[in-house]
């Protein structure tokens, strides 16, 4: 109950007087927040992070990350990367496609509001509804699955596509994927300024010359930035892989969250360092992601 | 001439493709919701499933706990964006940097994190009863909305002269809960609004924490649905897809009441 009810005391702390001699204990206003974000966000992963390098004793150990390498774990670690390799790969490049072709293919103006829009819908449609909108388009008795056997002779399934699968779960992160990248590279895109295209034609450049030697050095930071970002959210989503494949596919989220529910691994402090190993992918796609952000927004800036 | 061409060719090509994919899902899944009833078309599964009693009452739950959160954001963001904007702009970086970590660290490691921390040996053993854990998911989707809310709230507080407003206030003798109360939150109730309803369209649905505390919410209710039945997963992903559509409708409605405080996606 303490939690829900320290808010409304911020207002209480620091007295109604912000004379200089009190300006010290101003920082007491956001002590409500700041002991939330301890209580609820800080403490829980340090926790974990601590927990990884704990043997059950509670000495100091690096056996449960040395414990990581089996290969077991490193096979679910390389299947959770190369889906959001793949995911946030190809999230990119057709994001990327669609984004240009909005902003720069010459489609009418009334195209881009509805898009747009609808980016922002979908990027939050993730989880546990969006694995059963895939089950029922290709799932073995999708409408798409039936529409390609029956309209056009091809069973897809005969060719060795399942749903509950790499591709499949590939292919499903897309949903979600295509409009977060649609939704952060369509300003980067508004940033390229005309003058530019235009100063390299002046100068001779011709289309592709354009694009490898002006635009694409500038959108890289974005492009390279948007990827990890994408990379992070697909390394990080459960919901969606276990509503689609239960178990099936070990996936680290899988394996972390059957670990939670059973301890399947058989060692908790294992438990642990398999979600210290989560933390640290996600650290490194989200520090690639704001440190390219950064030195995008110097070209943004209008 | 005909590279022009060529070009707006190839943009309807990447448009038609995009609609391609993300159009079939859409109708995929509502013309397979339509099936359960043998040889034609009915609206059966929704029947069933809106009249299970879990649905309504995980449903009600995951409103209850979505409005909760919205409550308890509320009142830690507002509060705490005010003040750093009056008073404490060197902590700005900190702050934000605090609400931004709900991105980069996984949801599932969080709760996995709460399941160890409030474990019924602890000091604070809130998942020991409903009502603990009740709370425990509160904050938990509270500390996941803190990155949409936080900059939403900031947002909408940047458009306000704050110390003016404040001084003003405070000469005719209001205190700060009334400055809070009645000057601030209303300025940035579009914000808070906007804030409030991705919340709810995020809570709805969250199946993670819900999963691993146990509790009856709609997102395992839906997984539970979609391990065991045919036509009615279906149907509950056309109920989702709407209410989120719902919520980042209204979202968009009331950003166009006041411009200046539109959340942009910064993910």
């Amino acid at each position: 109950m303490s939690a829900i009810a320290e808010p409304t005391g911020v207002a209480k702390t620091p007295t109604s007087n912000p004379s200089k001699s009190r300006r010290s204990m101003a920082w007491l206003g956001i002590l409500p927040f700041l002991i939330f974000a301890l209580l609820f966000l800080i403490l829980p992963t340090l926790n974990i992070v601590v927990g990884a390098f704990q043997n059950p004793a509670g000495e100091f150990t690096f056996e449960n990350i040395q414990k990581l390498l089996q290969p077991s774990i490193l096979a679910s670690y390389w299947i959770s990367i190369k889906i959001s390799v793949a995911s946030a790969f190809l999230g990119c490049l057709i994001g990327f496609a669609i984004a240009a072709a909005i902003v720069l293919g010459g489609l009418p103006a009334w195209v881009r509001s509805p898009i747009m829009t609808f980016s922002g819908v979908a990027s939050n449609f993730a989880g546990v509804p969006l694995a059963f909108a895939f089950l029922a388009t290709l799932g073995r008795l999708g409408l798409v699955t039936v529409l390609l056997r029956e309209g056009f002779g091809i069973n897809i399934y005969a060719y060795g596509f399942n749903i509950l699968s790499f591709w499949g779960l590939t292919l499903t992160y897309l949903f979600f994927q295509i409009p977060l990248m649609i939704l952060i590279i369509t300003p980067a895109l508004d940033g390229l300024k005309r003058e530019w295209r235009e100063a390299a034609a002046i100068l001779g450049a011709n289309g592709f010359q354009y694009w490898s030697m002006v635009a694409l050095p500038i959108l890289w930071p974005a492009l390279l930035g948007t990827f990890a970002l994408l990379f992070a959210n697909a390394f990080g989503a459960v919901a969606t892989a276990y509503a689609l494949t239960g178990s099936s596919l070990s996936i680290v989220p899988i394996v972390l969250f059957a670990q939670i529910r059973g301890d399947v691994l058989q060692d908790p402090h294992l438990g642990y360092a398999l979600a210290f190993g989560m933390i640290v992918v996600t650290i490194i796609a989200n520090t690639l992601y704001l440190w390219m952000r950064a030195r995008s927004e110097r070209w943004v800036k209008s | 001439m005909s590279f022009w061409r060529s070009k707006r060719f190839w943009s309807w090509v990447a448009l038609s493709f995009g609609v391609l994919y993300f159009a079939l899902p859409l109708i995929g899944t509502f013309e397979f919701s339509l099936r359960m009833k043998r040889g034609e078309y009915s609206f059966e599964a929704y029947r069933v499933i809106l009249g299970d009693p879990r649905f309504q009452a995980t449903f009600l739950y995951s409103v209850l706990m979505a409005l909760l959160t919205i409550v308890v954001g509320v009142l830690l963001v507002v509060p705490t964006a005010y003040w750093v904007r009056l008073k404490l702009p060197r902590w700005r970086p900190v702050v934000e940097f605090i609400t931004l970590l709900p991105l980069i660290i996984p949801a599932i490691v969080i709760v996995f994190g709460y399941i160890r921390l409030y474990n019924t040996s602890s000091v604070l053993p809130l998942t020991g009863s409903a009502f603990g854990t009740d709370i425990l998911m509160v904050c938990g989707y509270t500390v996941l909305a803190l990155p949409y809310m936080y900059r939403a709230v900031d947002t909408g507080l940047r458009t306000l002269d704050v110390s003016t407003l404040t001084e003003a206030a405070e000469s005719l003798g209001a205190g700060k809960i009334t400055i809070l109360a009645k000057i601030i939150l209303p300025n940035v109730l579009v914000a808070i609004l906007s804030g409030a309803f991705l919340t709810f369209a995020i809570v709805i649905g969250e199946f993670v924490f819900a999963a691993l505390l146990n509790r009856p919410a709609f997102g395992p209710f839906m997984q539970l649905i979609g391990a065991n039945r045919a036509y009615e997963p279906a149907a509950l992903a056309v109920i989702a897809f709407s209410i989120t559509w719902l919520c980042m409708g209204l979202m968009q409605l009331v950003t166009r009441l006041q411009k200046h405080t539109q959340v942009k996606p910064f993910r």
